[in-house]
């Protein structure tokens, strides 16, 4: 008896430690992941714009570095987001396009290569494009000998380099979307006389639209944070993208502008964190299946 | 999949299509052949002969697959596998190409250009006279000189041909008496400014004079010049007119017997030499070594440190009787939520060895000493995989969390009544499981981290230098890193050839991986075989 009575409080006991270990870890944990956000937020408000002497709680806190940094001429911020937004939001657009049209096909569809086809788009995309990036460049700059607005220094000519990585996963998950959709109701549109293209368009798209929101805001973050090719195809100070120009803050110099490229980098997350607690649903399920955030 | 279904291609044989649809359908087609013939024009008249031929049979398929009924399926595939030829595959055969040539900056250029480059240069012979020039045009546009050396002789110099002014065919004329020609024939004077745009057609023009060749040397100057180089097509070479030593065509250079190089080379396929001097020249090898080991290190601590942290906290957030576990969840996800292309430089600030946070508010107050971050190769390493911890240790947490959840309870009810301690519960179940389930998640992590350019770039951008490098490279770089900085951010140009190589090299350590990956995982034994 007396004997389950001590194993009971030593049960006890170790229990509570055992919750306040794990808290001490979670916390440590916690400090590490905040780290660098506190003291870039906090660098963000302190207008003494310096690296040296930061305080974790900015005397005389003010918006000066967010205003510097819409109005600089050597770094036209505005310009780059909005080229940011333009570059990501069209091949975005265009991908949702190429990938539910191929997805349909390999989804409804039986024909010689399919399975082929299916297998290839995987092991392509094992092969980023930046290890192409010597024979991507000459390409660009070859078709821009001939074809001006898609030559290197252009918008156009970037789009079409990312439409390269348009198929791949992007197809995988249209086309498994795709055949979770019943037939039933294309059979019967068959029966009136559609096309399949009109099967597409009528009926299987307006059902799709949570799988091609999911594809669209998933290219525009990888687009949207994309800076080797664009570093390496785009050249003129008003053509960058926001995180090829987003460098140029710290080229040189980062103790004097540490405060505006604080306020910066604030700016620069906005989509991106937003659309990740947007779909943090879709994102952790297609992570268990394999798919690596880059 | 529904294998039950009737695929729709057997019930759709004639296929109709509204007359607009087929209009639109015609006139896109259209677009796309008059652009293909357009290209094809260019393509022949720079002799891409291989270019051409594919882009022919690339269009007679495009053409068959939108006009044969047969074809139907692949009309839905074509707009991305376009961009995907030429986008992705072209380049991968053409990185192949690249990496057996010597492409890169002062092998840039073809031979015949190159050749024709030196055979165009001239040098002054400072021996004989010059002569003050003045240019006169006729309404053709073609231009005569009236040259006067310094004791006052005059040439006219026209169509290649430099006479004295008194055999002339073109009689000159000084209209207004003031003792100077404004005319010669039909050719009237220009001023200095007039002929500013016609400076280099003027520059090219050479005329001879009792078999000496006559050129400007500025506007208004004239000089005897003689050509620099000759070349020798039988034997290959280019000589050297002035020094008469010769240079003989090798592997992408004009060389001398004595090992003398002329300035540009040519570009030319030379085998595997990108390979063997990264592997035996000792300039490229013990970098590339370096590299190469460091990649896989830095892969490898990359995947067992970000697993390690977030499989521990995946296990400490699965207690169902911890407090605020979902708040906690949460906040420790941050760091994947934001774009690495920023953290990354925000990493890159607090790190900064004099001014950054790290040193001045954490690592001075509490030990009294900082640290050299990026200017010792130990601490630059560090600081990388630091930052490559934080950035993926919540992704390990959300997929352990997910493999967690996955391991059924009556294994832990079983382990407890037989008595087993948490620990030997997760060292005998938990962890044997878990690691069977995202295995082919770590392999992927493993490639991705392979080439994780952007930790790499933003953070360190490779440095500290490696001394005694010959391409730009760093303690931290890896071997994506170690590439872009050959082909892109070398001070002495670009080798593309290597950096091409170098990439190859990259391909295959990925198929390989990729290859383990789809065994250990299966990948595609849900996509049944249908023909």
């Amino acid at each position: 008896m007396i004997n389950q009575e001590i194993g009971k409080d030593e049960r006890l006991r170790r229990k509570t430690w055992n919750q306040i270990w794990k808290q001490i870890v979670i916390w440590v944990c916690i400090l590490f992941a905040l780290f660098p956000v506190v003291w870039v937020i906090s660098a963000s408000f302190d207008p003494s714009n310096s690296i040296a002497g930061q305080r974790l709680i900015p005397q005389n806190p003010s918006l000066s570095n967010f205003r510097q940094l819409f109005d600089r001429e050597e770094q036209p911020f505005l310009t780059w987001m909005f080229n940011s937004y333009k570059i990501a939001i069209g091949n975005s657009l265009l991908v949702v396009v190429v990938t539910s049209l191929a997805g349909y096909a390999f989804s409804r569809m039986r024909f010689r290569g399919r399975r082929v086809g299916l297998i290839g788009l995987i092991l392509i995309q094992m092969f980023p494009q930046m290890l192409m990036m010597v024979a991507i460049y000459l390409v660009v700059f070859w078709l821009g000998q001939y074809i001006p607005f898609l030559g290197l220094d252009t918008h156009a000519g970037l789009i079409l380099v990312y439409m390269g990585g348009a198929m791949g996963v992007n197809v995988w998950m249209t086309k498994n979307y795709f055949d979770t959709i019943p037939r039933s109701l294309e059979e019967s549109a068959m029966l009136d006389g559609a096309t399949p293209f009109q099967l597409l368009i009528y009926i299987i798209i307006p059902l799709a639209v949570p799988i091609l929101v999911v594809v669209f805001f998933l290219q525009f973050i990888a687009i949207y944070s994309e800076f080797v090719l664009a570093r390496v195809l785009l050249t003129s100070d008003n053509k960058l993208t926001l995180a090829v120009g987003l460098q140029s803050f710290v080229a040189d110099q980062y103790g004097k502008r540490w405060g505006i490229f604080s306020a910066a980098s604030l700016i620069s997350m906005i989509p991106v964190m937003a659309l990740f607690w947007l779909l943090q649903k879709q994102l952790v399920t297609g992570l268990t299946s394999g798919a690596v955030k880059n | 999949m529904g294998n039950g279904s009737t695929p729709l291609t057997k019930t759709l044989a004639p296929i109709k299509t509204g007359s607009f649809g087929l209009l639109v359908k015609i006139l896109l087609l259209g677009l796309v052949n008059a652009l293909a013939f357009w290209v094809a024009v260019v393509l022949l008249q720079q002799r891409y002969y291989w270019m051409l031929a594919l882009l022919l049979l690339g269009v007679a398929a495009i053409d068959y697959i939108y006009l044969s009924a047969r074809t139907y399926p692949l009309r839905f595939i074509v707009p991305g596998t376009i961009f995907l030829a030429i986008m992705v595959i072209y380049p991968m055969v053409y990185t192949i190409y690249v990496s057996f040539t010597n492409y890169g900056t002062g092998h840039l250029l073809s031979k015949e250009m190159v050749v024709a480059q030196y055979t165009n240069r001239y040098i002054q012979r400072k021996d004989l006279p010059t002569y003050q020039a003045e240019v006169f045009k006729n309404p053709d546009e073609e231009f005569a000189f009236l040259l006067t050396d310094t004791s006052g002789q005059q040439l006219v110099a026209v169509n290649g041909q430099a006479v004295p002014l008194a055999e002339t065919p073109l009689p000159p004329s000084d209209d207004d008496g003031d003792g100077s020609y404004e005319r010669l024939g039909h050719y009237e004077r220009q001023s200095v400014l007039k002929i500013f745009p016609y400076l280099s057609q003027l520059q090219e023009l050479t005329f001879i004079y009792e078999g000496l060749l006559l050129k400007t040397r500025s506007p208004n100057e004239f000089g005897y010049f003689a050509r620099q180089y000759r070349y020798d097509l039988e034997r290959d070479m280019l000589t050297n007119l002035e020094t008469g030593t010769d240079y003989y065509a090798v592997d992408g250079n004009f060389q001398s017997s004595n090992g003398e190089l002329l300035d540009i080379g040519y570009k030319t396929t030379i085998g595997r030499r990108n390979f063997r001097n990264l592997f035996t020249d000792r300039r490229y090898a013990e970098p590339f070594i370096q590299v190469f080991v460091w990649t896989i290190t830095f892969a490898l601590i990359s995947v067992v440190e970000t697993f390690a942290l977030g499989l521990l906290l995946a296990v400490l957030l699965n207690d169902v009787q911890l407090k605020l576990r979902g708040l906690y969840r949460s906040i420790l996800i941050i760091p994947y939520a934001m774009p690495a292309f920023v953290t990354c430089l925000i990493w890159r600030g607090l790190f900064n060895t004099e001014l950054g946070i790290i040193n001045s508010a954490l690592l001075v107050p509490l030990f009294g000493k900082a640290i050299p971050w990026f200017q010792d190769p130990f601490w630059a390493k560090v600081a990388v995989l630091i930052v490559n911890l934080w950035l993926g240790f919540p992704y390990m947490m959300l997929i352990c969390s997910g493999a967690l959840q996955s391991i059924p309870h009556e294994l832990y009810e079983a382990a407890m009544v037989d008595g087993a301690s948490g620990w030997k519960r997760f060292r005998t179940i938990t962890f044997p499981l878990m690691l069977s389930q995202v295995t082919p998640l770590l392999i992927a992590s493993f490639a991705f981290n392979f080439n994780n350019l952007n930790v790499i770039y933003l953070v360190t951008k490779g440095r500290p230098p490696i001394p005694g490098a010959i391409t730009p490279t760093g303690a931290t770089d890896i071997l994506i890193s170690y590439t872009y900085r050959m082909a892109f951010e070398s001070g002495s140009g670009g080798n593309y050839g290597l950096a091409a190589a170098v990439s190859l090299l990259i391909f295959l350590l990925v198929s390989i991986i990729t290859l383990v990956n789809i065994k250990s995982s299966r990948m595609f034994k849900e996509v049944p075989q249908y023909d």
